[in-house]
């Protein structure tokens, strides 16, 4: 099993004429957990990963994984664009040959991926969710400890976003390091451990999801009889709003055991209470400024 | 290492596509057509068995050498073809992507295109030799005239014609590299070779001193390499006109030269550019 490298960012720049797309970036991913790696449209993300992996030139800084650049590593680790007239398994089966990767690992990854049934097709006749995963096979065909995905989530239904949540999990549980860039929040929220966002080219957030939104999860609670919820609220010392279908209850010590024994000492029937995770996906908002989403 | 790894690689991703086997069928039908076609043209001409409405017999002299060299002379534009697609093609389908992340040494990348292209030019050479003996054969046959067959120097001209189309497999990855954007190295490629230089060549044989600037052209130096051409029956027929030749060697180390102008040029360009 391969282990996983931490991947370091330090002080990484790049510098398109007078426009500065990523401006000293600093941080570092760890292994074994699922890290997301979020910011709007032309924050920066895709430029800051397409120089981890040797494909742009940095301005300045550097990218390495344990210290080493990419083009040193088990390659490849990222997933990346077909010939549509090639099957999956002529794909993969060319970059195995050119990354020295043995011929058996083509069948092993497109099982793992669950291609196995439709590789002899071509890809251009493949869903968006057949290449995603067909994508993900090629970045593992080296079988490194180390998984770069650029937007792996986008355009996936449903059933494809819990697919590759668990395998993602699975790939981080093992040992590996997995980056996965999103602009959504929402997108990656239960699939990554930690979040590294950055906005126009710069870092402004590392750490876990809620740290985001500053314990700022709200409670949403109505009752039959509104007034006398907001007199029990009022005596439990929380601090509330009206919302579109109750009282919106935020700050500290605002969770849904809290505003359910008030309601509950003061006598008062909840005909709702439910905890609220919207808060962070606004606290992100702020955090990435305006115009992103 | 990673070189054979790699020539490995670009030869599955030919054999992977369409691409190879489509040029090769293309270029048998033209070869084929053109030197069966136009063989027998000048072979029912030259035996009389054609009447010029002139009254004369024109004289083309020995039309077996330029009817075989037309697997060169006209089919060259094959091998630049696909040399120059096995790089453009890949910024064409953003495949450029995958090869540098499976391979980042860019040059080992590069090198191993060139000797596939120089491989598989070689390949469209033997092809291409064979179609044009073919319809060259068929047409002199029918006419009696003599097919040169088991003169030697005929199937020396077959070696070198497979050479030079090698070597102009190698110009096609310099071209494909130097302008990476897939339409316009194809138009680039078709005009030059089907209309821009053909004319230089013809215009450039009416004094010595521009015949003499003519004969480095890339054409040109093809033909001396291989030494015949289609000029040759122009030539002979005409006999104003003026052919000044490079000697053999000399040819293909023009086309050496060539390829490997275009390929510096491209690599201090594009090669090292940022894959966006």
């Amino acid at each position: 099993m391969p282990t996983g490298a931490t991947i370091e960012f330090a002080g990484l720049t790049k510098r398109f004429g007078r426009v500065t797309a990523v401006d000293d970036l600093t941080f570092t991913v760890r292994p074994g957990r699922v890290t997301g790696f979020l910011g709007p449209n032309g924050a920066g993300k895709t430029t800051t990963l397409r120089m981890l992996l040797g494909l742009e030139r940095s301005s300045a800084g550097t990218a390495t994984f344990d210290g080493v650049r990419y083009r040193r590593l088990r390659r490849p680790l990222e997933a990346s664009s077909f010939h549509p007239g090639r099957s999956a398994r002529d794909h993969l089966r060319v970059y195995a040959q050119a990354a020295r990767v043995p011929a058996r690992r083509v069948a092993a990854v497109l099982a793992t991926v669950g291609l196995s049934d439709y590789a002899d097709r071509r890809v251009g006749g493949y869903s968006i969710g057949m290449r995603q995963r067909l994508g993900l096979a090629f970045a593992l065909l080296g079988d490194p400890g180390v998984l770069v995905l650029d937007e792996p989530i986008n355009g996936l239904d449903p059933e494809g976003i819990r697919w590759i949540r668990q395998f993602l999990r699975r790939l981080a549980a093992e040992g590996r390091t997995v980056l996965v860039s999103s602009h959504l929040l929402s997108e990656v929220q239960r699939s990554v451990d930690e979040v590294v966002v950055i906005s126009r080219g710069r870092l402004v957030y590392q750490g876990d999801v809620a740290g985001i939104g500053g314990g700022s999860a709200r409670v949403v609670a109505d009752s039959p009889t509104r007034q006398r919820l907001a007199q029990a609220l009022g005596d439990a010392r929380l601090a509330f709003e009206a919302g579109p279908d109750g009282f919106l209850v935020s700050g500290p010590g605002a969770d849904a055991a809290a505003v359910g024994h008030a309601a509950f000492t003061a006598g008062v029937e909840l005909s709702q209470l439910r905890t609220e995770a919207g808060g962070i996906e606004e606290a992100f908002i702020d955090l990435v400024g305006e115009g992103g989403l | 290492m990673g070189f054979i790894a790699g020539l490995r690689a670009e030869f599955t991703k030919v054999f992977t596509t369409r691409l190879w086997w489509v040029l090769a069928l293309v270029m048998i039908v033209y070869l084929g057509a053109l030197t069966g076609g136009l063989g027998t043209l000048f072979a029912g001409l030259q035996t009389g068995a054609i009447r010029a409405s002139a009254g004369h017999v024109p004289r083309f002299g020995d039309l077996a050498p330029p009817l075989y060299s037309f697997a060169t002379s006209i089919g060259y534009v094959f091998p630049i073809l696909f040399g120059a697609l096995l790089t453009a093609g890949e910024w064409r389908h953003q495949t450029i992507t995958p090869t540098f992340l499976a391979n980042p040494h860019r040059y080992t990348v590069l090198w191993a295109k060139i000797w596939s292209a120089v491989v598989f030019g070689a390949a469209y050479g033997a092809v291409a030799v064979a179609t044009s003996a073919a319809g060259t054969v068929a047409a002199l046959q029918h006419f009696g005239v003599d097919t040169e067959l088991h003169d030697a120097a005929t199937w020396h001209l077959f070696a070198r014609a497979v050479l030079a189309m090698a070597l102009w497999g190698f110009v096609g990855v310099g071209l494909g590299v130097l302008v990476p954007n897939q339409a316009a190295v194809i138009v680039t490629v078709l005009a030059f070779t089907q209309f821009v230089e053909p004319l230089l060549r013809l215009a450039s044989a009416f004094s010595s001193e521009t015949a003499n600037a003519a004969k480095f052209l890339p054409g040109a130096a093809s033909d001396a390499l291989v030494g015949a051409s289609f000029l040759d029956l122009q030539n002979n027929a005409e006999g104003t006109i003026v052919v000044a030749q490079l000697d053999g060697q000399y040819g293909g180390l023009m086309l050496v030269i060539y390829g490997a102008a275009v390929t510096v040029i491209g690599c201090l360009t594009t090669w090292r550019r940022d894959v966006s």
